[in-house]
């Protein structure tokens, strides 16, 4: 087998076991809690035959491999468990809180993916391309600030702006079922500018950094020798060794953006999975958490992976081997 | 194309700065220089005497981080630094190119070298694809590439070497150029690939009448290249002058001493009695399943004598080195030393053995912390391996630096502020500090200047007088050999295929690969490379 | 005696550049940002001489008060005063900041340089493990261990301080491998020098400059992760005071016009963007150097 083969073969192995140990750490998440937690769960009316039955309902008297293996097959199967919350009177089945929330969050976060990438990318282009340019330092000025503030600051920056002071946006983003599409565009309008604000930052200054980096090769002065013009030396003969690297950017930032909607999402009070989150953390509803903790860390995983393959797939001493 | 009797390239006062840590300095200094059609100039000087800012100044192109503070670069009749750059721009690559020293990195990893041939010819539509790339081929096949017809289809890191230094001299050919600068184009390569470079550019250029810049550092290979030389010194011109003129009578004191190196020839010594080295039926190879990297070597150093080990790249000459210094872990053979056998591992080895034997490596750049001071570099040997403390131990770190030729002045420097000389002999003198009987140089002159390389030479032949130590010495060079050893060991792909005293082995009958190797190294007269290609082509035609 | 005249010397400058011209050299912005630190530090270090009132001292009848003499920058739903709780949030957000990145500084750099210099079996170890843990996204992490371990000031140091410590460990390992590949460690094996030795004398110089960089990048990070988590009411627990859950408890009232949350929100952003600014320069300058060498 080729070089190139072996190598993604190799990633996706190891993708798959971060996987692996990562539904492992989560699904033990839940043998720390202190020995009285189902009572607490339960609430004081409890009697000791109901917490007899619900400690039979976790499984807690089989042994933690036997349990591991019994909820890694109900999650691939889509049955996520019971939630904890109201648990005395109805049970609710997790997927049943999380998918509608985790469509939500994939609406807000594809969008903003859609209008964050090709701006970053441009913008690192062209301060790459005009680096030391007043231009330049004014990005690379509000870049770094924009990475170093809070996201809540930029979120309420954006609030005070376009809901407050300029009544043309809600603060809250709420949804609901009748909605059209654009109606749901208008909704998530300021938390997708805030993520986008946040993520272009990042991204961009990444850009710019990988860019500048191949641009310092000897085989981009030999392009300049050989008088080809700025543009087609950065298009043909920079970006494509650069490649690998800004797509690891995209990837990373796609996951950061993952994270970083969690804060948004409790800013604008949005529906999505990391509201979900964080009021299933205070909670201590640990079946929310967990599927919610799962799916933010393969959502991660699994963008990392693409990223890591594209960029093997686009090196050319992997593509062309020896 | 004005007037045929004008020169083609007329560089006139032309200065050039460099900014390092926010100060400008001075790289160009005022130098003018003149090239009329098909003629070749050799650019020669040391480091730093600007040689290749005053080769890309000749496209009207600078470093980033460099800029022209004065001067004009007339090319066939048009000042490029007063053009503004798109009427610059489609010069280069055209009318004027420039071959780099390092082909390996200045072909981009993204594109076939087909591609990057024509690139210039087909952006410029100065011809169609096809023909273009009939054209690149021919090229090739002129350049004596093998496979011409497919090589372009290859991308840079399949290619070797020579055979991309030489694809980049049609790249800079392809588009049928009036003037290119060669940048050290046979720097980097070995001695028997340089001769078939040297050859290919100097047949390409002359068959189509190009004028040319050859910059180098290497005399002997301007000599072949060059009509006319011009000596480079800290930005300044020093001398100009036919080539034949230059090297039979230099009028400078500075080129004179230049053209005078390799004046050291170790006076031949008994060899000594008894060995202090000796190496039986040794195997080394990286990895189980590695290819071998040393196979059955058989070799002794005698006691305070010089045992040179030459070969090219890729002959296993460092790994040696690293398997006697317990670096490298050999699979089968016996080193002994001293009358014992010497344990394999460096941790295996206890601090007496530790220290009689050192190992000086090629770089002093990387070799010395650049955090610690000389004094520190120096003395922390005498700590470990002879408990010196205090007085006794500062006025031990003197008399190193004096056996070095720098003075106490020197101690309390840090790496970055001594000259690449003054490292390399703190890097020795740190050697010498643990008092040993053996040392292995890798390779110690060959990153430094002609000049410096004779001074530290000399340095190490009056230490061995002196100390009795003897030398395993590492190198690629013929003359540096000839220089410094009693004994010599010649490699090849991991094996040594020919070995004797110093006369027996660089005097005739010598073995193929030693013949190869000896003829390669180019002499300071003008028909060397026109001889050697004859006698060549001569012996090859012979049945 | 000079070995050889040709043989030029760089020019050399003074033999050790002393710590004044280091400053001399920052450029504005980086001097007013080290400013702007120095005053966070000395709010933080003497709060309880700075604040009018206490930390959690009801203070006024009315919750929300607009700022007057008495309470300059107005209360919080309480009827505490903001400008006191500000400053008690300096030193409990910082002091627990600079805690957690102090240990995860400790940790990570301790065993990134000795997987660098060890090599081998405890290098794969390490990396591997570390590897695993940053598949998982920090925050949701937190997040899973404080939904166990509850949100308690030494739990929130620690958890936060192990995951940044694989941050940590990644840099000064990178770093370190560097180093580890000069010929100088080479040279001081074949000496028969100590680990200790070699980490301390030989790698530790020269990747300094790229640690203290990322000391205050980290330190950022934990800032801000800390005020992140506070901010979602997972973080510091009132009646402490903290920046972060300061913004949360006024941010309903940007609804209508109420600016207070923008008081402790600012104050975190300048306090980030001043360390950001102060490494910015740092790091410039480290790297001017070694192209220098």
């Amino acid at each position: 087998m080729n070089a190139l083969g072996r190598t993604i073969l190799q990633r996706l192995a190891l993708g798959l076991m971060s996987i692996v140990i990562v539904s492992v750490v989560v699904f033990s998440s839940l043998e720390f809690l202190p020995g009285d937690f189902a009572s607490s769960v339960l609430g004081r009316s409890a009697t000791p035959e109901t917490v007899a039955a619900f400690r039979q309902e976790l499984g807690l008297d089989l042994p933690a491999v036997q349990r591991y293996f019994h909820w890694i097959g109900g999650v691939l199967q889509g049955d996520l468990g019971n939630s904890f919350a109201g648990r005395a009177f109805t049970p609710r089945p997790v997927s049943e809180i999380v998918m509608p929330r985790l469509w939500n969050t994939l609406f807000l976060a594809g969008i903003t993916a859609a209008i964050a990438i090709p701006v970053a990318v441009l913008l690192g282009l062209l301060a790459a391309l005009y680096r030391n340019s007043r231009f330049d330092r004014l990005v690379n000025a509000s870049t770094l600030s924009t990475i170093a503030m809070p996201e809540f600051l930029v979120a309420y920056m954006v609030i005070l702006a376009l809901a407050v002071k300029f009544p043309l946006f809600y603060a809250m983003s709420t949804l609901s079922p009748g909605m059209s599409f654009t109606e749901r565009l208008g909704a998530v309008a300021l938390p997708v500018l805030t993520l986008s604000l946040v993520i272009i930052a990042h991204m961009m200054r990444m850009t710019r950094a990988a860019i500048i980096g191949v641009l310092a090769s000897p085989y981009i002065e030999m392009a300049r020798l050989k008088g080809m013009a700025p543009w087609r030396i950065i298009t043909r003969h920079a970006l494509p060794n650069a490649l690998g690297p800004i797509v690891n950017v995209i990837a990373f930032s796609l996951a950061y953006l993952v994270v970083g909607v969690v804060v948004i999402e409790v800013v604008f009070v949005y529906p999505g999975i990391g509201q979900t989150m964080v009021d299933a953390v205070r909670n201590r509803d640990i079946p929310v958490v967990q599927a919610c903790a799962l799916i933010f860390a393969a959502t991660y995983i699994v963008l990392n992976l693409i990223a890591d393959i594209i960029a093997i797939a686009t090196n050319p001493r992997l593509l062309h081997a020896r | 194309m004005q007037t045929d009797n004008a020169h083609l390239l007329d560089i006139r006062d032309l200065r050039v700065e460099g900014e390092s840590d926010g100060q400008w300095s001075t790289l160009v200094d005022g130098v003018s220089l003149t090239l009329r059609r098909g003629e070749v100039l050799g650019l020669v000087g040391e480091s730093g005497a600007g040689k290749s800012t005053l080769g890309l100044a000749a496209l009207g192109y600078v470093r980033p981080g460099c800029r022209i503070t004065g001067g004009q670069v007339i090319f066939d009749g048009r000042d490029l630094l007063s053009l503004p750059e798109d009427q610059r721009r489609p010069l280069r690559g055209h009318r004027i190119s420039y071959v780099a020293q390092s082909a390996a990195a200045s072909f981009n990893p993204a594109h076939s070298l087909m591609n990057q041939t024509i690139e210039t010819a087909v952006q410029r539509h100065l011809m169609p694809a096809t023909e273009a790339r009939n054209a690149a081929t021919q090229q090739f096949r002129r350049l004596s590439l093998p496979h011409p017809d497919s090589i372009g289809k290859r991308y840079p890191h399949q290619v070797s070497g020579g055979q991309l230094q030489r694809i980049m001299t049609a790249m800079a050919m392809h588009c049928g150029p009036d003037l290119i600068v060669f940048d050290e184009p046979t720097t980097a390569l070995d001695v028997t690939t340089q001769v078939e470079v040297l050859a290919s550019i100097r047949e390409a250029v002359e068959a189509r009448g190009t004028a040319a810049i050859y910059i180098t550092h290497d005399l002997a290979v301007v000599a072949q290249m060059a009509h006319r030389i011009m000596v480079l010194r800290h930005g300044k011109l020093v001398e100009e002058g036919e080539t034949q003129a230059m090297l039979d009578a230099p009028q400078q004191d500075y080129t004179r001493s230049l053209w005078a190196v390799r004046e050291v020839q170790k006076t031949t010594l008994q060899a000594a009695e008894k060995p202090l080295l000796t190496i039986q039926g040794l195997n080394f190879s990286y990895g189980k399943a590695g290819p071998k990297a040393l196979e059955g070597i058989d070799l002794t150093v005698p006691r305070g004598r010089t045992l040179a080990v030459v070969g090219e790249s890729g002959s296993g000459k460092s790994t040696l080195g690293r398997v006697i210094a317990g670096l490298n872990v050999a699979d089968s053979g016996q080193v002994t030393f001293d009358g014992q056998v010497l344990p394999r591992r460096i941790g295996q080895r206890d601090k007496d053995l530790m220290r009689r034997i050192q190992l000086v490596h090629q770089s002093a750049d990387t070799a010395l912390n650049p955090r610690h001071t000389v004094r520190e570099l120096i003395a922390r040997p005498l700590e470990t391996f002879h408990r010196l403390r205090g007085s006794e131990r500062e006025r031990r770190v003197q008399e190193l630096l004096e056996m070095i030729e720098l003075g106490p002045r020197y101690a309390d420097r840090l790496p970055s502020e001594l000259s690449g000389g003054q490292k390399q002999r703190v890097n020795i003198a740190r050697g010498l500090a643990a008092g040993p009987d053996l040392m292995i140089c890798d390779e110690v002159t060959s990153a430094l200047d002609q000049l410096v390389q004779e001074g530290i030479l000399r340095m190490l032949l009056n230490l061995q007088a002196e100390l009795q130590i003897s030398y395993f010495f590492i190198t690629h060079d013929i003359s540096t050999v000839r220089a410094i050893a009693d004994g010599i060991v010649v490699m090849h792909h991991g094996r040594i295929v020919e070995a004797g005293p110093r006369q027996d082995v660089l005097s005739p009958p010598h073995h193929p690969y030693t013949e190869l190797l000896l003829g390669s190294a180019p002499q300071m007269r003008t028909d060397w490379l026109t001889d050697l290609l004859a006698s060549r082509a001569a012996s090859a035609s012979a049945p | 005696m000079h070995a050889d005249p040709r043989d030029i010397a760089p020019s050399a400058g003074p033999v050790r550049r002393s710590k004044r011209s280091l400053l001399a050299t920052a450029p504005l912005s980086a001097r007013i940002a080290m400013l702007i630190i120095l005053a966070y530090l000395l709010v933080a270090i003497f709060a309880p001489l700075l604040a009018p009132f206490g930390e959690a001292e009801v203070v006024s009848q009315m919750p929300y008060a607009p700022p007057d003499a008495q309470f300059l920058l107005g209360t919080d739903q309480l009827g505490r005063d903001q400008l006191s709780r500000l400053i008690y949030g300096a030193r409990n957000s910082m002091g627990i900041a600079l805690a957690t990145t102090l240990i995860s500084f400790t940790l990570g750099s301790l065993l990134g340089i000795t997987a660098a210099v060890l090599g081998g079996w405890v290098d794969q170890v390490l990396s591997r493990f570390v590897d695993v843990i940053m598949a998982i996204p920090q925050l949701i992490f937190a997040l899973i261990l404080l939904s166990i371990a509850g949100s308690s000031i030494p739990n929130l140091i620690i958890i936060i301080a192990l995951l940044d410590s694989t941050r940590v460990f990644r840099v000064s390992r990178a770093v370190a491998m560097n180093v580890v590949a000069m010929e100088f460690i080479e040279a001081a094996r074949l000496r028969g020098e100590g680990l200790a030795w070699i980490i301390r004398r030989e790698i530790l110089p020269n990747i300094m400059p790229t640690l203290i960089a990322e000391f205050g990048l980290r330190f950022c990070f934990a800032f801000l992760t800390i005020s992140a988590l506070s901010f979602l009411g997972l973080g510091i627990q009132p009646p402490t005071a903290d920046w972060g859950s300061m913004v949360r408890e006024a941010s309903s009232l940007i609804a209508y016009g109420n600016l207070t949350l923008f008081i402790p929100a600012i104050a975190i952003a300048v306090l980030t963007i001043s360390v950001n600014l102060v490494v910015d320069w740092f790091l410039d300058r480290a790297s001017g150097l070694r192209n220098a060498n």
